[in-house]
């Protein structure tokens, strides 16, 4: 089993590396792009077949260290 | 005053930091990131920059929840002076020892460079300085641009938590409030991302760090923690 754990800033927290993204795909020509915001994707590798179980200790493992909740939230996908 | 510097992997101004508090005549022992107690009868834990941990995850991350910082932590509620220096600073930041947390410098780029502060906050690590001095601190980080709720911030103005501004014009990294340092509700715990450290001796060719660390050394530190 496997766990994806996206994580990205919150809402309003400013994003350096996003705006630079956003700028570099307009100077290549991407006129569409009204903004870009980065994050981290996390894949874990988990034994057992539980998927709620897994669902929690993921959310666990993202408030203690994934995430730093000040800035980030996450969001959990069990595959 | 008895002092212990952290040390982590990736840690590299622990030694410099030593020097610094030796300097202002502490007794420094080096305690590893894997201990979980911190020697007895300490006045001061000081945490160094670098890049714990390789910076992996986010800066300070990993380093916050190594075994010796249950210690630290343990340390401050007991009313224990704490330091944190750049990398230091995202640490305890990190743990939540401080409010807030340091992103990416706005303008992307590692900055290295000397910046104008304005000290403030009571504390026993400004108490050397006169009221609204202006020092030169080195900075060096990729990660030092201070963000916090908007209450946050205005807790911390409120209660006059703000130890050192980056002087208007000289904010290297986009920190709200022009923040470079700030103190912990008590007052007893201090992250900052200037390196005091790196300008506490003539030979460096800058001395406005050192009073930073004979402040709370020329602390009758009455009740050891």
């Amino acid at each position: 089993m496997k766990a994806r754990v996206t994580v990205t800033l919150r809402p309003g927290v400013l994003d350096p590396q996003g705006a630079a993204i956003a700028q570099a795909l307009r100077a290549l020509g991407f006129g569409g792009v009204e903004g870009a915001r980065q994050g981290k994707l996390i894949e874990i590798d988990l034994s057992g077949d539980d998927t709620e179980a897994a669902r929690a200790e993921v959310g666990a493992m993202c408030e203690k260290l994934l995430a730093n909740t000040v800035i980030e939230t996450y969001a959990i996908e069990i595959v | 005053m008895k002092a212990a510097v952290v040390v982590y992997p990736g840690a590299n101004c622990d030694r410099d930091l030593a020097c610094a508090l030796r300097a202002a005549g502490a007794r420094v022992s080096m305690v590893w990131h894997k201990d979980t107690a911190l020697p007895d009868g300490l006045d001061l834990v000081a945490l160094p920059g670098g890049f714990s941990f390789g910076d992996y995850l986010r800066c300070g991350a990993i380093a916050a929840r190594a075994p010796v910082m249950r210690a630290v932590a343990d340390f401050a509620a007991r009313g224990g002076h704490v330091l944190g220096i750049c990398n230091g600073f995202q640490v305890l930041a990190e743990t939540g020892l401080l409010p807030g947390a340091l992103m990416r410098n706005a303008g992307l780029k590692f900055v290295c460079r000397t910046v104008t502060l304005e000290v403030g906050g009571e504390s026993a690590f400004t108490r050397s300085y006169a009221p609204g001095a202006r020092i030169r601190l080195p900075v060096a980080h990729h990660d030092g641009c201070y963000i916090a709720p908007p209450e946050t911030l205005a807790a911390l103005r409120d209660a006059d938590r703000v130890a050192f501004r980056y002087a208007q014009g000289d904010n290297p990294n986009g920190s709200m409030d022009a923040i470079a340092g700030v103190l912990s509700a008590n007052r007893r715990v201090l992250g900052m991302m200037p390196h005091p450290e790196r300008a506490a001796d003539p030979a460096l060719g800058n001395t406005d760090g050192a009073a930073l660390f004979s402040g709370p050394a020329g602390l009758a530190l009455s009740a050891p923690c």
